[in-house]
């Protein structure tokens, strides 16, 4: 009983991690929904915006002014990369873009430590990484704070996007773009204003993700490698659908946390670092479009 | 405007060329570089590095498979090469450099397997479990390391036919020798009929399958020379220019690099390995040393090395915004300019 609910624990714990790189891909599925393009620069924009945050609470900002001001940031960062990136490769094929935008991430990553420095910060949200006393009184399992406010920060987010794409014009108008750039763009939706709109949401949701992350693992630059972490969660999940993040998200965090406390012993341990890759290689052979991906078909 | 060919479909100016530039290499460098920080700080890096992009340039400039792995391999070759010399007695170096080389190949056969069915971003995760489990493999396994517990591994001495190479100039033939065979190797490939089944299933992959060319046999060969060049770079750059073999050399950061060069040098020429390896390698140097003379020191150290990031950054972003085929074409451009201008 005390292993079967160890095991639980483990996995509880895994999924709530696994809202974290949820989080990460959510940024990255917003973007490739509305304009196809693989937006590789989505960790650095992670690692930018939180520190920023960071960097604006240092300024003496209170939480909230500091919140605001990074969004409008990362408003502005998006506003920058529709103009000076991804206008003038505009109908250039997808490889094209994703190395464009690997240079993006480089450019910010190398910003922000120019900006606010290298050394490994602080962010405290309020927000304890360690369990909470309620359930381990009643349910025996010890679940960490931080990762429940995540999820819940996750589910939050995701309903907000989901209802902002329903009901208001701007997200009809993103749908449209969606499906079908040039007839959107015929009848007069204009594909300017819905690409920042796109950007400034995935900069606002990286905002989240890296407070989050921040909070747990330190402002530092290591984040940009978690990001990465975010590639097989789309793999699993499929780079076009909402959901798709989210349940990619969770297997990957709970298979990660299985595989590491009952695999990682016979081999030393540190199998989180590569587990997650293998695991989308498998997935790629079975379901190369992902679990909810739109399939892919290719004519000649 | 078809010059004769004078050797193997190579042409007078082609050779002319060759000799040059083999001149250059073993005459007037020699004479002319004498410091050892040029040797052992800028030409060694450089030739190790170059060699490692033209593999990537096989695998992603000609055949148009986007990977992301290449320091993964690298590090199979560099250890592989260590336990060979360790292991295997009265190995000659350039055997133990060839089966080092081999051993990363077969890596890069194993994880070239998902490309037979995805591509671009797809692949790139895919490649990128190459980078992060061949890492993994050597750090947790001591066997790799010889149980060596220090971290730190010095690389044995470079013997060749029972003469040492140390000296920086010494390791400097040794690699212009290596590099200068398998550019020719490569080249070669390029231009025959490997390297145009790699174009054509970079140009439209399936088309090529129509025409009759094995995707999967010319996807993992692709996939299995890249592996090789960065194998034997990766053996050489351990050995002549860290000197000591450390899983965390070749971190995600050295693949980064080796694709850049690739991305600014220009895809899908083998001359844009070079000029991107030269470029990416000595920019660093510059910029340190206008911080150092310029600035006298005012500037952090890792203030210099962010600005270095975002200009890379910046620079890949205007390259492939006017000129996606990177500086070996600028070059190019350049060069025909000047010369109706002339003319």
């Amino acid at each position: 009983m005390i292993e079967f609910l160890f095991f639980i624990e483990v996995v509880v714990a895994g999924l709530l991690a696994g809202t974290m790189y949820s989080l990460v891909a959510l940024g990255f599925v917003l973007i490739y929904k509305a304009s196809s393009t693989f937006n590789f620069a989505q960790g650095a924009m992670v690692f930018f915006a939180v520190l920023a945050f960071v960097g604006f609470m240092e300024l003496g900002m209170p939480f909230v002014v500091a919140f605001i001001a990074t969004c409008l940031l990362m408003v502005f960062v998006g506003f920058c990369t529709e103009r000076l990136v991804l206008q003038p490769l505009m109908n250039q094929n997808e490889d094209t873009l994703l190395m464009a935008t690997i240079g993006l991430g480089f450019v910010l990553e190398g910003l922000a430590q120019a900006v606010w420095g290298v050394e490994v910060r602080r962010l405290d949200l309020g927000i304890g990484d360690f369990p909470i006393m309620w359930i381990v009184d009643n349910f025996g399992l010890f679940i960490s704070a931080l990762d429940l406010t995540a999820s819940l920060v996750a589910a939050v987010l995701i309903i907000g996007l989901a209802l902002l794409f329903k009901y208001t014009k701007m997200g009809l108008g993103l749908r449209a773009v969606a499906d079908d750039p040039g007839a959107a763009s015929s009848i007069g939706i204009p594909l300017k204003n819905i690409m920042l709109l796109v950007w400034s949401a995935a900069g606002v949701v990286a905002l989240v993700a890296g407070m989050m992350w921040g909070a747990r693992a330190g402002v530092q630059f290591a984040l940009v490698d978690l990001a990465l972490k975010a590639l097989p969660v789309l793999i699993i999940g499929g780079f076009s659908s909402i959901p798709g993040a989210i349940i990619g998200g969770l297997i990957i965090g709970a298979s990660e946390k299985v595989l590491e406390v009952y695999l990682g012993p016979y081999f030393g341990g540190g199998i989180e670092g590569w587990a997650p890759y293998v695991l989308a290689i498998f997935f790629l052979l079975y379901r190369p479009e992902g679990l909810f991906g739109e399939k892919i078909i290719r004519r000649v | 405007m078809h010059a004769k060919s004078v050797f193997m479909g190579y042409t007078k100016d082609d050779v002319s060329k060759f000799v040059l530039l083999m001149v250059l290499a073993f005459v007037v460098v020699p004479l002319v570089v004498e410091t050892e920080y040029w040797y052992s700080s800028i030409l060694i890096p450089w030739l190790c590095l170059a060699l490692a992009a033209v593999g990537q340039q096989i695998v992603m400039g000609f055949a148009g498979q986007l990977a992301l792995g290449a320091a993964g391999f690298m590090a199979a070759g560099a250890f592989a090469c260590y336990n060979f010399i360790l292991r295997v007695p009265d190995l000659p170096f350039f055997g133990a450099l060839v089966l080092s080389g081999l051993v990363a190949a077969a890596f890069g056969v194993l994880f070239g397997l998902p490309s037979l069915r995805v591509r671009g971003i797809y692949l790139m995760v895919a490649t990128l479990a190459s980078q992060f489990f061949i890492v993994w493999m050597i750090d947790k396994f001591g066997w790799f390391k010889n149980y060596d517990t220090s971290g730190i591994i010095t690389a044995q001495d470079i013997v060749i036919m029972g003469k040492t190479f140390t000296s920086p100039m010494e390791m400097y033939f040794v690699i212009v020798v290596v590099v200068t065979v398998l550019t020719l190797l490569a080249i070669n490939m390029a231009r025959g009929s490997t390297g145009r089944n790699w174009m054509a299933v970079r140009d439209m992959d399936i088309a090529a399958e129509s025409m009759g060319i094995s995707l999967l046999k010319t996807k993992l060969q692709a996939f299995a020379i890249c592996a090789f060049y960065c194998g034997v770079a990766g053996a050489l750059f351990a050995f002549t220019y860290l000197k000591s073999l450390e899983p965390v050399a070749f971190d995600i950061k050295l693949s980064f690099k080796i694709l850049f060069m690739v991305i600014l040098g220009g895809l899908g020429t083998i001359s844009g390995a070079f000029i991107g390896a030269v470029f990416i390698l000595l920019f660093p140097v510059l910029l340190n040393s206008v911080g150092n003379n310029v600035f006298h020191g005012a500037i952090d150290a890792t203030i210099i090395s962010s600005i270095e990031q975002v200009v890379f950054g910046v620079l890949i972003i205007v390259f492939m915004i006017y000129e996606p085929l990177g500086m070996a074409k600028l070059w190019e451009n350049i060069k025909q300019k000047i010369q109706s201008k002339l003319s």
